[in-house]
């Protein structure tokens, strides 16, 4: 069968088997490897990719379902040669480690952003909670979050040291 | 890698065009909403099916939470995000948002629908569990029309139920009745998973006259609050979830007191069917179901005594 969408801004399409699995699509039809791909259970949330604006996992979500929508990958996030607030926090705030759960907060960080600007660490915390991170115990991916909405919100500059919930 | 067997995929753009297309193909065909527990079944190859037919176009005709004076109607396309933002909805039966709140996690129901919920009929499934507690009633159309079924009886077991064929289930309507409260407690293995056991329990107080049932004890301005009705619906602990007509038998007329919610517990225990399985034993169930009901009711008539006095 024949799917279109748009990723990143673009119209594709091409032809699928109808059980291919969004995160497949975008890895290995798209050749867009940046979306991890983990647990295949929709447990572990590397995969979570926006669609129409919403953080989904993309492991659980059939290509096919995808057509006619808007997805957003991590290779969506930097925009004009800049990268987002979202990767500028997780590289100043040491928001990772291994880097395998990374794609997957981020997009959903952008999206917890796009729709509450200056979250709570709790708020934080519950957007995060689908998806899991075995390095930093998530206490600087919510720091790299955080900084992230200070630094959209232009109430600090960059690299000044943050103290969690400080801003909200 | 996991991967669903090979099927073709349909996609209906209305309500008439998906029961237009479960009639061509028949029950080789399924209808997939949200995907989140269709998708993994099919994935460890526990459902397999020719035909998927994908309704998430009708989110716009069947994604909806209406009030009037007499019920709430939620369509089945409903996600469980915006189940779980209804700021409406929440203040009529709180115990959605208890329960929005433990399943899965937030990505999770940001796919995940009411219909597709209670069309899995897992027996642990929390909305199936809430909509028993709140006795609603399933729509489902056919060709032929719609009909209307309790869900005492929506759930035929395990992952089975009334909707035909050739059927969707299209609304799901929870009637309204004053002075009430709800509320949902559930323990699980880790957070976001499907419940070892769970309780929901729902009353509707009343007041009567103080002294006329010989107690003078209430807080209540010279009346005493007593239960108008009540109702309990477990999780886990048998084929489906189900609701326990003793316990509403036991607790109707009576003022609500710590012995009250102890005799609906022993009732819960004593009237569900869990069975041992890596979740937790028989017996452990039994007592979360006893414990879990308590903590409900407890919950269920503090929201409501707070309306009341509101």
């Amino acid at each position: 069968m024949q799917v279109t969408m748009t990723v990143n801004g673009e119209a594709v399409t091409r032809e699928i088997e109808g059980r291919l699995l969004l995160v497949h699509f975008l890895r290995d039809t798209l050749g867009l490897t940046g979306t991890h791909w983990g647990c295949d259970t929709s447990n572990c949330g590397t995969c979570v990719v926006l669609m129409d604006g919403e953080p989904v996992k993309s492991c659980t979500v059939l290509a096919a379902m995808a057509g006619g929508h808007e997805i957003r990958t991590v290779e969506g996030l930097a925009a004009g040669g800049e990268l987002d607030p979202v990767q500028r926090g997780f590289m100043n705030c040491h928001g990772l480690q291994c880097g395998f759960c990374t794609p997957g907060m981020m997009m959903t960080a952008r999206a917890l952003l796009d729709r509450n600007p200056d979250p709570t660490e709790h708020e934080i915390r519950e957007a995060i909670s689908g998806q899991i991170c075995r390095c930093t115990g998530y206490k600087n991916i919510v720091e790299s979050i955080r900084w992230a909405a200070a630094e959209q919100a232009g109430v600090r500059s960059t690299l000044e040291p943050m103290t969690v919930g400080s801003a909200s | 890698m996991q991967v669903p067997a090979p099927f073709e995929y349909e996609r209906a753009t209305s309500v008439d065009g998906a029961i237009g297309l479960l009639e061509r193909l028949g029950d080789t065909a399924k209808l997939v909403a949200g995907g989140h527990s269709l998708l993994p079944m099919m994935k460890l190859r526990l459902a397999n099916f020719e035909y998927l037919i994908d309704i998430n176009d009708l989110h716009g005709d069947l994604g909806y939470i209406t009030f009037t004076a007499e019920e709430v109607r939620i369509g089945a396309m409903t996600r469980h995000r915006e189940i779980a933002e209804s700021a409406e909805l929440l203040a009529v039966f709180p115990i959605f948002a208890d329960a929005e709140q433990v399943i899965a996690d937030p990505v999770v129901r940001n796919r995940g629908t009411i219909g597709g919920s209670l069309c899995q009929a897992d027996p642990a499934e929390d909305l199936s569990a809430v909509c028993t507690t709140l006795g609603a009633s399933c729509v489902i159309r056919g060709s032929g029309g719609e009909r209307v079924v309790p869900m005492a009886e929506f759930h035929r077991g395990p992952y089975e139920t009334a909707v035909g064929t050739t059927e969707m289930l299209t609304e799901v309507r929870f009637p309204i009745r004053p002075y009430a409260g709800s509320a949902y407690e559930k323990v699980e293995r880790r957070a976001g998973d499907w419940a070892v056991a769970a309780a929901g329990a729902a009353v509707w107080l009343s007041s009567e006259p103080r002294g006329s049932r010989g107690r003078t004890d209430s807080e209540n301005d010279g009346h005493d609050v007593v239960l108008a009705d009540a109702r309990v619906g477990l999780a886990a602990v048998g084929p489906n979830t189900v609701e326990i007509p003793s316990i509403s038998a036991a607790l109707r007329g009576q003022t609500p007191s710590e012995e009250l919610y102890a005799r609906a517990g022993e009732l819960a225990a004593q009237n569900c069917h869990p069975v041992t399985d890596p979740r937790g034993s028989a017996d452990y169930k039994r007592h979360l179901a006893d414990e879990l009901t308590r903590r409900a009711l407890r919950r269920a008539v503090q929201r409501a005594t707070d309306q009341v006095r509101s």
